[in-house]
């Protein structure tokens, strides 16, 4: 089944298996692998991406649902290999250990501060409930945030 | 010290996580790779009747499918660790086979493995495998299995006991302390069994090479140089220098990628037989049902006091599970692990620990963050805090009333335990201290008496824990079991231009060796870190190794590191003195050139580096290069200790648990890297804080998992969890360079008690002495009502 989708800014059409999730089609058909499969039921939030600038998890969703459609992927955050405010604020404060999470928290924040510019410390961690992170205890993921806050409202 | 030693610094290897370029065993795509995909056992307990393979061989994109009669590994994944019965019978070890052979002893067992072009050709064919089972009763918990009558769960042996194991003082002299006792404290509970859900799931590439007849397997271990050594020597007998064991970006460990699985032997084989790579990536189903578990005591454990609160004697007896078959190091856990702190912070002077550690149906427990250091702690800091509570004492004073007094172990001795251990080094008043002027003790009394007048559930938990790190000295694991030494391997390379190259055998999975390690080494080295390198988890790149886990990494592998940087610095002083025309005696090394005492005649590192390599003119019978390896093998374990107490609100009419404050103080010894210690203390705080609160893998009688989903099983979420309150003391560890203890474990070590005796803090006026974990809404609301 035919797929027409815009992906970090750059048209992609290709026939893909109906069966075929989102996040299948990133890592295996164009080796987006910066996009992780931590559960593959929705649970852990690893592998969420943008879809027309809002956050989804790309392991619940086939890829044909996303025809015509734009994507943004943790390769395409920021242009020209340089790092997203949010990316810049959790390497500031370590808010990333084994890095596997990464990805899908910084989606999730970037969705976070799209429709909440200045959250709370709670409305942060209630935004966060559907990633989850095993290493950082979630204390510098949510210190990065709201750095990143701080930086994208200057 | 240095420039780098003690600040901050920023990760270097957080460029690629953050832009997705990260490398984990799951994003390597290898030329003609092929997919598998398990046909797993659906029931804890069955006798195999047959397994008919022929509609999956004949199914779309099939290339292969492996059963057990097709003669994979017949000896099975080993044991790396032998604790026999304590009247001298041999441990009971059973084959653990690469696919189940006519009984499947777990769910989720693999019965056969299906190798296709697709992973959803793979998945797909899975499905068409038919396998009859006769279902056979089954037996989960660790008490039970020990039961008369019991299933068993291997045939072989009268009963389900892998050993039967003691340690401490004299049995009856403990008891009769106990008898003699002003007062015993009693406690019944479970130490509940935890998934270790590293957010990557284990993901293994097996690759045989026919032109070389040698075999590269990519994994997600924690431990390449040990797989390498398990899958050779002791699953395939196949030489080591033929196979390459790669382990790059790990996400996250915990203990779980340690051991040597089924999945990375068979791999292995079935690469040669098809003669194409192949690929398995666990889904999360598959996690919880066959990572290995970490926990699972069921104990009886008696802490006596006199009068005043002083600990006299502490008695436990203990069922630990081992599950269906003997994990890599699962012996251990239970016992060297975690009998052997049972003196904990305090100078009780009669300790005797009895596990009996039965096979169950279920899959196998090890190592998970803390192994049996975390049981050990947990036990102690509840008996304590109850006895504090029964004898209506303050649960401060009554620790400030049982800590061995301060040593430094230079001018004063280790402290020498009742269970084998001698301390390095300790002021545990200290971090107690400091923890409580942090929590600001006094107030937080005035605003609990004031919350309860006001018909509100505040409480306070206090746990002051001590570890075991750095493992290990090799002799003394050796003496108690262990298979292997557990030394570590430092190897610097100076290349010409000055630049420097470290292999370290440690692996980092999360910890940030990257950064860490080349921090201490560009300081010792009085170069800029960013000429520093380090290179971590191949096997051929790498001398040897034994890996991360048991916090272990900088106590052992840094040391390992500084011997080489030592040998550099002691060849590079001699071909500086030749290039100064001075006796090496006379020569000082600082901030990266030797100086002649005293002058300002110096050579710089790069040119000493430089004429290493270009021996033109240069000491007579002295080599050229500037590249040493180096082995450490630590005198004994390090002891890093702290307090940790928490603040929680209970909802009186729920019965939820809602954690207010989480106040840390930790000493690691020596700190490299604060900003990283912190976040290794986060981390393992939140997990101690899943396990009080929320985590429980949870089997029915039957031996079926129902709670092995994200649905089901609680992981604590951000909103779980309020920020942590961190700080430190600094006791360095006197036996080691770098005077570090290890960080890794202390937050999942400390925190559960300090969790759980806050909720039973706050409930002890309506007479509540012990709650069993996972303290969830129901269990609590519960032993409120009672």
């Amino acid at each position: 089944m035919k797929v027409s989708v815009t992906i970090n800014g750059k048209p992609h059409t290709h026939d893909l298996e109906p069966r075929m999730s989102l996040v299948h089609f990133l890592r295996d058909i164009l080796n987006l692998t910066g996009t992780h499969i931590g559960c593959d039921t929705s649970g852990c939030g690893s592998c969420t991406v943008l879809l027309n600038g809002r956050a989804i998890k790309s392991c619940t969703i086939l890829a044909i649902q996303t025809d015509g459609k734009e994507i943004t992927t943790i390769e395409g955050l920021a242009p020209n290999g340089r790092l997203h405010a949010i990316q810049e604020a959790f390497r500031e404060n370590h808010g990333l250990q084994c890095g596997f999470c990464t990805p899908g928290m910084v989606m999730t924040a970037a969705d976070i501060l799209k429709t909440n510019p200045t959250p709370s410390e709670q409305e942060i961690r209630e935004g966060l409930k559907g990633n989850f992170c095993r290493c950082t205890g979630y204390h510098n993921i949510v210190k990065s945030i709201q750095q990143a806050a701080v930086t994208l409202n200057q | 010290m240095g420039k780098y030693i003690g600040k901050s610094i920023k990760r270097r290897e957080d460029i690629r996580f953050l832009k997705g370029t990260g490398r984990y065993t799951d994003d390597i795509k290898l030329p003609n790779m092929t997919h598998s995909a398990f046909v797993r056992s659906p029931y804890a307990h069955a006798k195999i009747q047959n397994v008919s393979t022929a509609a999956a061989r004949k199914a779309d994109g099939v290339v292969a499918v492996f059963t057990a009669e097709d003669g994979c590994g017949e000896y099975g994944v080993p044991c790396g660790w032998q604790v026999n019965f304590k009247n001298g019978d041999t441990m009971r070890e059973p084959v653990h086979p690469l696919l189940a052979k006519g009984k499947v002893n777990y769910l989720g067992e693999a019965v056969a493995v299906v190798i296709a072009e697709t992973l959803a050709k793979a998945r797909d064919a899975a499905e068409l495998v038919d396998v009859d089972y006769e279902e056979l009763p089954a037996v989960t918990n660790p008490r039970d299995a020990m039961n008369e009558g019991a299933p068993l769960v291997h045939d072989q042996w009268a009963d389900n006991a892998a050993f039967d194991w003691c340690i401490g003082n004299d049995r009856i002299a403990v008891e009769e302390a106990l008898e003699a006792a002003h007062h015993v404290t009693e406690l019944k509970c479970r130490n509940q069994r935890l998934a270790p859900n590293a957010l990557e799931t284990r993901s293994y590439i097996a690759d045989y090479d026919v032109n070389n007849d040698k075999y590269t397997l990519y994994s997600s271990t924690q431990n390449p140089h040990l797989i390498r050594l398990l899958l050779c020597a002791f699953v395939l007998g196949i030489p080591e220098h033929k196979v390459r064991v790669i382990s790059h970006d790990v996400g996250g460990g915990f203990g779980s990628k340690m051991f040597h699985y089924t999945e990375e032997a068979l791999l292995t084989w079935v690469s040669k037989e098809i003669g194409r790579p192949v690929k398995w990536t666990a889904d999360r189903s598959e996690a919880f049902l066959t990572d290995a578990h970490g926990r699972d005591h069921v104990i009886h454990a008696k802490m006596g006091f006199d009068k005043d609160g002083k600990i006299l004697a502490l008695l436990s007896d203990e069922y630990c599970a081992m599950g269906a078959y003997l994990s890599t190091l699962a012996p251990a856990i239970p016992t060297y692990l975690h009998g052997t702190l049972f003196q904990g912070v305090y100078t009780t002077p009669l300790i005797h620990l009895n596990v009996i550690a039965p096979f169950t149906h279920t899959v196998p427990v090890d190592a998970y963050r803390g192994a049996g250091r975390p049981e050990a702690t947990y036990l102690l800091e509840r008996l304590i805090s109850k006895g504090a509570q029964e004898l209506q004492m303050d649960s401060a004073e009554i620790r400030f009333k049982n800590f061995i007094p301060p040593f430094d172990g230079v001018s004063q001795p280790g402290y020498q335990t009742q269970v084998a251990l001698q301390y390095d080094s300790g002021n545990y008043e200290g971090t107690l201290t400091k923890a409580l002027e942090i929590l600001g003790y006094e107030d937080f009394k005035k605003e609990q008496d004031k919350a309860r007048k006001n018909g509100k559930l505040l409480g306070m938990g206090i746990s002051t824990y001590i570890e075991a790190c750095g493992a290990a000295p090799s002799a003394v694991v050796g003496s108690l079991g262990a298979r292997a030494g557990l030394y570590e391997v430092g190897h610097v390379r100076v290349q010409p231009t000055g630049k420097v190259n470290v292999y370290t055998g440690s692996h980092s999975h999360g910890q940030g060796h990257e950064t860490v390690f080349a921090q201490f080494v560009a300081d010792a080295l009085g170069i800029p870190m960013e000429d520093v390198q380090i290179v971590h988890g191949d096997t051929e790149q790498v001398a040897f190794g034994m890996g991360t886990y048991g916090s272990r990494s900088l106590a052992v592998g840094g040391p390992a590191i500084l011997k080489s940087v030592d040998k550099v610095l002691e060849k590079g002083a001699r071909i500086a003195a030749h290039k100064l025309e001075a006796a090496v005696a006379d020569l000082e090394y600082a901030e990266g050139k030797w100086t002649v005492k005293g002058t300002d005649k110096s050579v710089s590192f790069g040119d000493v580096s430089l004429t290493a390599y270009v021996p033109h003119d240069y000491p007579e019978g002295l080599e050229p290069g500037l590249d040493f390896s180096s082995f450490y093998d630590p005198v004994n374990f390090t002891y890093p200790f702290g307090t940790h107490i928490a603040v929680v609100e209970v909802c009186k009419d729920t019965g939820k648990v809602d954690l207010k404050r989480f106040i840390a103080c930790d000493d690691v010894g020596n700190v490299i890297n604060p900003m990283i210690v912190d976040g290794q203390i986060h981390g393992g705080v939140a997990q101690g804080v899943g396990q009080a609160l929320l985590e429980e893998v949870v089997y029915d009688e039957a031996g079926q998992m129902i709670n092995g989903s994200y649905m089901d099983y609680a992981l604590p979420r951000a909103d779980d969890l309020p920020f942590f309150e961190t700080s430190n003391t600094v006791t360095p560890c006197p036996h080691n360079p770098l005077g570090v203890k290890g960080a890794g474990e202390a937050g999942a070590i400390g925190s559960t008690p300090a969790v759980v005796n806050a909720v039973v803090n706050a409930l002890a006026h309506l007479g509540v002495t012990d709650i069993q974990m996972p303290l969830t809404p129901q269990r609590v609301w519960k032993a409120m009502q009672n």
